[in-house]
């Protein structure tokens, strides 16, 4: 499968969007990186440049901000042929238990705001033949869990929504990649005890991020052994996963 | 657990990533004590530190290159190996560099890395025109041979203890092709192997691969490599269209920690015996990457030596007394019968003006060593070796040497100090290796 151009990356500043951009410009892709201040992103885009002459624009963008969503649908002096969100927040699951204000932004960020941007961008894209839409979910979002439920189920909802725009465009228009990348080392989770068999780094995702979308692959765990683990996961009976501590 | 490339030591480090300035600048204002660390290529303790490691890695863009005066301007954390990827094949070349790309600009303005070239080029400093400094109080200063220069000279080499260096600017070297034109000559003992040197001081490239266990009459016996980068005019028809083109291979991989046992007297004797006299004497046409970085095709080779790890020992000597201490050395290391792999001899050329820069006019030898019960009563003899010749040991290659090895083998070593009491009076910026030798 060829990689359309423009590629848009949502979320271009994060540790994984920064790692996808170095893979699409090495194939060839043009780039729009959309981020809340792309003046961090300008020695990014330079440095594409040296590297692999990639043509890259900025687009300043909060994801939370509706005004700030139409605007950038609005600027698109051309359909993007790929667009790829990593938008996502982790929070704290406990101040998100007693504060509404903290579990409101983190299924905003995470659900909301991603769900309502690649829908609209879905209805533009639809035209363009080889169009394909990638969104990062998340193996926490495989099954509600006490320690980051109001993240995961948030990721869920995502990973519905991506999984019913892929069967709404079925198997010959639109590619719906939905991604869920495990552990990886990011900004997100510096400081975390993370077990180094379970966790990829951004190039590792961003790298099986390429891969998947060039042979058209549905869902994609970046590391495999996520998938194993998840289908434990998911066929505990609720019974004992209730009492269970993971 | 966070080690050098020698695996030795290896101590739980609290770690940090710094991707632009401004996450820097946090960390630096958030602690008491640092270092920060490139690609960890050093050997030792150098980018340790228990409290805060600060990674410099994804700080790696590339900022600005002027391409008629060959001038590149990146953050510190650009990798060797990215800069060979971009430019080589618009006809630019690092103005030195060392046996690995595997490190950062950053790491080798730190380290003042040198190169086969040394005879002619220098050490990396030499080529650096300016860098950006972040001190301790959170400063950040342009260092250049006309601005802070005391503070320029001193970063160069100064292992990263005078503050984060940010972005460097730095110039390149003109090539016409990305091949080497190598010739090999044999030399069968350590007399022979510096009259080689010698008479290469007018080829740009040079260096000796050294049987460290040859004894007797061979003792010292070694392969002389020279080269220089081939003009376009003396490509092959073959290539005549292609001067740039060597494919960028990813290296193979050591799969496991290999047992302690495997790397003993026997295998390492005969590796280097078949090493030895595998290399024909005369001219060859190389790629470029082969010629410098025999060891990048196989990435992580550091586990050869096992799990316990190894120490690289790297002296550097001044000429006239060179050829006594690096019989001496090459005697006790052959009467320990401890394995080095092929060992390097490199005849340097002129020190440039940086208090804790190592290489200086006079021959380098490296030898690795893997830790085991009797290689640091063994080290301590080649210690004495190198104190009694005037000697020194390579800051980036060292872990274990004690402070008065440190100040008698640099003798500026207060000029740093007191500088370094001026920019950073509460030593903030400090490693494993700035603790244990007291700077």
């Amino acid at each position: 499968m060829t990689i359309l151009s423009p590629v848009l990356i949502i979320g271009a500043a994060s540790d994984i969007g920064r790692a996808i951009a170095v893979e699409y410009a090495r194939a060839g892709a043009s780039l729009i990186l959309a981020a809340r201040d792309i003046s961090r992103l300008e020695p990014d885009s330079t440095d594409l440049l040296y590297r692999y002459k990639a043509k890259v624009r900025l687009a300043e963008l909060d994801i939370l901000n509706p005004a700030q969503r139409n605007a950038l649908l609005a600027d698109m002096a051309e359909i993007p042929g790929t667009v790829i969100s990593v938008v996502g927040v982790l929070g704290d699951e406990a101040t998100a238990w007693s504060s509404e204000a903290a579990a409101d932004y983190v299924m905003q960020v995470n659900y909301v705001a991603p769900s309502l941007l690649l829908g609209a961008l879905a209805n533009r894209m639809a035209e363009r033949p080889g169009a394909c839409i990638i969104g990062i979910s998340s193996v926490a979002g495989d099954r509600g869990r006490m320690k980051n439920y109001t993240y995961g189920s948030a990721k869920a909802g995502f990973t519905a929504f991506l999984s019913g725009l892929r069967n709404r465009f079925g198997s010959g228009g639109l590619h719906v990649l939905t991604v869920k990348p495990g552990f990886v080392a990011t900004r997100m989770t510096e400081g975390m005890e993370l077990p180094p068999l379970l966790t990829a780094s951004p190039k590792q995702v961003a790298k099986a991020i390429i891969d998947a979308h060039r042979k058209k692959r549905d869902v994609i765990y970046t590391l495999s052994v996520w998938r194993l683990i998840m289908l434990i996961i998911r066929m505990i009976p609720e019974r004992l996963f209730k009492t269970m501590n993971i | 657990m966070l080690s050098g490339w020698g695996r030795y030591p290896a101590v739980p480090c609290m770690v940090m990533k710094g991707r632009s300035e401004a996450e820097i600048m946090r960390v630096l204002a958030s602690t008491k004590s640092m270092i920060a660390r490139g690609a960890g290529r050093s050997y030792g303790d150098a980018a340790l530190n228990a409290q805060m490691t600060l990674l410099m890695e994804s700080s790696d863009r590339i900022l600005f290159f002027d391409d008629v005066a060959g001038r590149l301007t990146c953050e510190a954390g650009l990798l060797l190996a990215d800069i060979l990827t971009v430019f080589v094949r618009q006809g630019w070349f690092p103005p030195v560099t060392p046996g690995t790309q595997y490190v950062t600009v950053g790491g080798m303005i730190a380290s003042d890395v040198h190169g086969k070239n040394h005879h002619g080029a220098g050490s990396f400093g030499d080529h650096v025109e300016s860098f950006d400094l972040a001190i301790s109080d959170g400063q950040t200063l342009r260092c250049s041979p006309d601005e802070n220069a005391d503070l320029f000279n001193a970063t160069i080499g100064g292992m990263g203890l005078t503050g984060v260096i940010l972005r460097a600017t730095f110039r390149m070297l003109r090539i016409e092709t990305d091949l080497i034109v190598q010739d090999t000559i044999r030399a069968e003992n350590l007399k022979e192997a510096f009259e080689a040197l010698e008479n290469s001081l007018s080829a740009t490239y040079s260096v000796a691969w050294i049987d460290s266990l040859a004894k007797g009459d061979r003792l010292g016996r070694s392969v002389v490599f020279t080269g220089e980068h081939l003009p376009a005019a003396d490509l092959p028809k073959d290539r005549s269209s292609t001067p740039f083109g060597a494919e960028q291979r990813t290296g193979r991989k050591v799969p496991f920690d290999f047992p302690g046992i495997t790397l003993n007297r026997l295998s390492v004797s005969a590796f280097n015996a078949i090493y030895f006299q595998s290399r024909k004497p005369g001219r060859a046409l190389v790629d470029y990457q082969p010629y410098f970085y025999p060891l990048d095709s196989l990435s992580e080779w550091n586990r050869i030596y096992g799990r316990s790890g190894f120490v690289q020992y790297q002296v550097a000597f001044p000429r006239d007394g060179s050829h006594e201490a690096i019989s001496l050395i090459l005697q006790t290391v052959s009467e320990y019968g401890l394995g080095s792999f092929l060992s390097v001899l490199k005849l340097c050329g002129r020190q440039r003006n940086s208090p804790l820069s190592f290489p200086r006019e006079g021959y380098t030898l490296a030898l690795d060593f893997p830790i085991k019960a009797q290689t640091f009563s063994m080290l301590l003899e080649l210690d004495r070796i190198v104190d009694d010749h005037a000697g020194r040991i390579y800051l980036a290659k060292d872990a274990r040497m004690g402070a008065r090895m440190m100040e008698r083998g640099y003798p500026r070593i207060s000029e740093f100090a007191s500088l370094r009491q001026r920019v950073d009076p509460d030593r903030k910026m400090r490693s494993l290796l700035s603790d244990r030798l007291g700077i």
